[in-house]
């Protein structure tokens, strides 16, 4: 298997999978996956459904355990060890499919709530840099409403900036923008576009390509449980070494 | 964001959401609708009919309202309201000495208000809530047992009536809630021992008559305690109330946790947050909100277990009734009197389910 090895060589990667392997019962969901991230990369995940991809991210902030292999997170290895899943999800934010917000707090406390709990951050400080997220993601208006009264794609946006209060620096999306209509996708890509340019290090997994042209430093393509290959997007798109990869990209494509 | 561009269609007639519905067009489409539907109308009516003329006729006109003699009440053909007047003190304070039933109102007054300001969420802080029941829990103490400022000290052995039944409601409520919870949040804990130490203790309870666990608490548990050392009778019965409370209470709390799906509390893991704070701050609201009608349900009903102080002797509002209408001389009017007892039972229970109401329109809102 090769390794991804674009970005700064000389870096140590922030992300580290070795032989990652992992079972649900007897279901093989990962065979030996190695990759690496480094600062500031940005990495997008794709592949047919159910190859895995939500289980490879899952696995890098522990909502998922892995059975094989090592997790190395800026070089601390992702174990039973409480302390350490716990400074690993605080470096790590986490962007889901439907969004997950909690529903019973309005979208500033859904913000605030992190950095006050567990970063022993004051009420006040913790509203201004709610609110300093919310402004970067648009909907600083919206900050007193309840998330259920927001549109998806807000409420996308509140996720990105919640986990981003948080101040973490790998941001993880597991399909940020599937469970969106058509007309929404575009601002929470804008959204994901400005955090990338600001340097923030990002694993994605969409199946929006044109995300995926203008932003990776390299794409990753799973299949049954598998890193069939990962290559930088003009490589991957353009000339795709793996037939299965080929496939995958005529039929993603075709629309 | 979309927009809705409007069409201009054709409307059939303007639809005013504030019209009265004229008063025939009601009757016709709702009581008289089919010739069942206004056969049924007919017929529930005049039974309606029959029995308001009935409470009228013997709850009303012919009643006794107030006499010292009950050969007035028997003479008369309606009902002898008479009894309650002349009977409520030890209806309402049971065996408490009656010189001192001054201080059974003054503390349920303080009981009351306390109870009405907590419930308000305008007065939710704990710098005002905490400071109110460190205050109103020494008053009442001081009410009950007296023994000091000059008051005759009262053992809880002579406490009774209306003050024993919302002292035990609330002493029930508020040990079994907690415990409640702990043992929904137990059986679902990630630890095995927490898991089946939940289990056991809600199915071993559960299958259990409340008789028998009152029983196990009052003539039982002592037997355990190192010679010397006495709890209360009352404490204990409270308690053996409140944790069968708490069984029942753990199985609806738990209904409610099931509900959460499993995408909170992976947010809750992505920013870190510990299994206790996902579990205080996003789980429990959100699944206490979700099984608030059923735990009304059982919260009213705990109302009602209350009577079984009994088996310790003691005479909550339902047996105080009981005992007082022994009396040769008042005996043939119980019903009124358990009527009366009926009526306190109804208000509170009623309260409460108006109340469940308006926390879950104050949930509907987001005000809480
Ligand atoms: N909790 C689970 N228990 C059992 N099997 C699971 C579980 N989660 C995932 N799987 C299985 O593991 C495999 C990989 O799942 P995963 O969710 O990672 O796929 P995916 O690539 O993200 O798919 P999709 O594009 O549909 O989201 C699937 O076959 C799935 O059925
Ligand atoms: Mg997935």
């Amino acid at each position: 298997m090769t390794q991804s090895s674009f970005t700064d060589q000389t870096a140590a990667p922030v992300i580290r999978m070795e032989n990652v392997s992992k079972w649900f019962g007897s279901f093989q969901a990962l065979h030996e996956v190695n990759l690496d991230v480094r600062n500031g990369e940005r990495v997008v995940v794709c592949g047919p459904s159910g190859s895995g991809k939500s289980t490879l991210i899952r696995c890098i902030n522990r909502l998922e355990v892995h059975q094989s292999g090592q997790i190395f997170v800026k070089g601390l290895e992702m174990t039973d060890n409480v302390k350490n899943i716990d400074t690993i999800r605080r470096n790590i934010g986490m962007v889901f499919q439907n969004f997950n917000l909690f529903p019973h707090l309005t979208v500033l406390e859904n913000l605030t709530l992190g950095p006050m709990l567990t970063k022993q951050v004051k009420k006040s400080a913790a509203e201004e840099l709610a609110m300093h997220f919310l402004r970067k993601v648009r909907i600083p208006e919206q900050a007193h409403k309840y998330p259920l009264q927001l549109s998806g794609g807000q409420q996308q946006r509140v996720a990105i900036a919640r986990s981003l209060c948080m101040e973490p620096e790998i941001m993880l999306f597991d399909e940020p923008t599937s469970a969106l209509d058509p007309e929404m996708i575009k601002e929470v890509l804008d959204t994901m576009i400005e955090l990338a340019e600001s340097g923030m290090t990002m694993i994605v997994v969409t199946h929006e390509m044109g995300f995926a042209r203008t932003v990776a430093d390299s794409v990753v393509f799973m299949a049954d449980g598998r890193k069939i290959e990962s290559a930088p997007p003009e490589e991957f798109f353009g000339n795709p070494r793996e037939e299965r990869t080929r496939a995958f990209l005529d039929q993603i494509l075709k629309h | 964001m979309t927009s809705v561009s409007q069409h201009p269609v054709a409307k059939p007639a303007a639809y005013n959401p504030d019209a009265k519905i004229p008063a025939l067009v009601w009757l016709k489409s709702n009581l008289f609708s089919s010739v069942w539907q206004s056969l049924l109308t007919v017929i529930v009516a005049a039974v309606l009919i029959r029995f308001c003329w009935f409470v009228l006729d013997w709850g009303v006109i012919n009643a006794v309202f107030y006499t010292a003699d009950p050969d007035t009440c028997r003479a008369a053909t309606g009902a002898c309201w008479a009894v309650i007047v002349e009977k409520h003190r030890p209806m309402l304070f049971g065996l408490y000495p009656y010189a001192e039933h001054w201080r059974l109102v003054l503390m349920m007054v303080i009981y009351l208000v306390t109870i009405v300001v907590s419930l308000s969420p305008r007065f939710w802080n704990l710098r005002l809530l905490v400071p109110l029941w460190i205050v109103a829990t020494s008053a009442i103490g001081v009410l009950m047992f007296g023994g000091v400022f000059g008051l005759r000290y009262v053992p809880t052995s002579e406490w009774g009536g209306l003050p024993l039944t919302m002292l035990l409601f609330t002493g029930t409520v508020l040990i079994g809630m907690p415990i409640a919870v702990l043992l929904a949040l137990g059986r679902r804990a990630p630890l095995p021992v927490a898991r089946s130490v939940s289990v056991v203790f809600i199915e071993a309870l559960r299958g259990v008559p409340l008789i028998t666990i009152l029983f196990v608490a009052v003539n039982v548990f002592p037997l355990f305690l190192p010679a010397g050392v006495e709890v209360n009778k009352l404490l204990r019965i409270t308690i053996g109330i409140a944790i069968f409370f708490a069984c029942y209470q753990a199985e609806v709390i738990r209904g409610g946790l099931q509900a959460i799906p499993r995408g909170q509390y992976e947010a809750a893991a992505s920013i870190s947050l510990s299994y206790w704070q996902t579990t205080r701050r996003i789980i429990l609201p959100q699944a206490l909100r979700i099984c608030l009608p059923a735990i009304t349900n059982h919260i009213i009903a705990a109302m009602k277990n209350t009577s079984f102080v009994i088996i310790i002797g003691l005479f909550d509002i339902l047996t105080a009734t009981t005992a007082v209408m022994q009396d040769p001389l008042w005996r043939s009017f119980y019903i009124e009197a358990y009527l009366f007892v009926a009526l306190v039972y109804l208000f509170f229970g009623y309260a409460l389910s108006l109340y469940a109401r308006q926390v879950e329109k104050w949930i509907a809102s987001g005000r809480i």
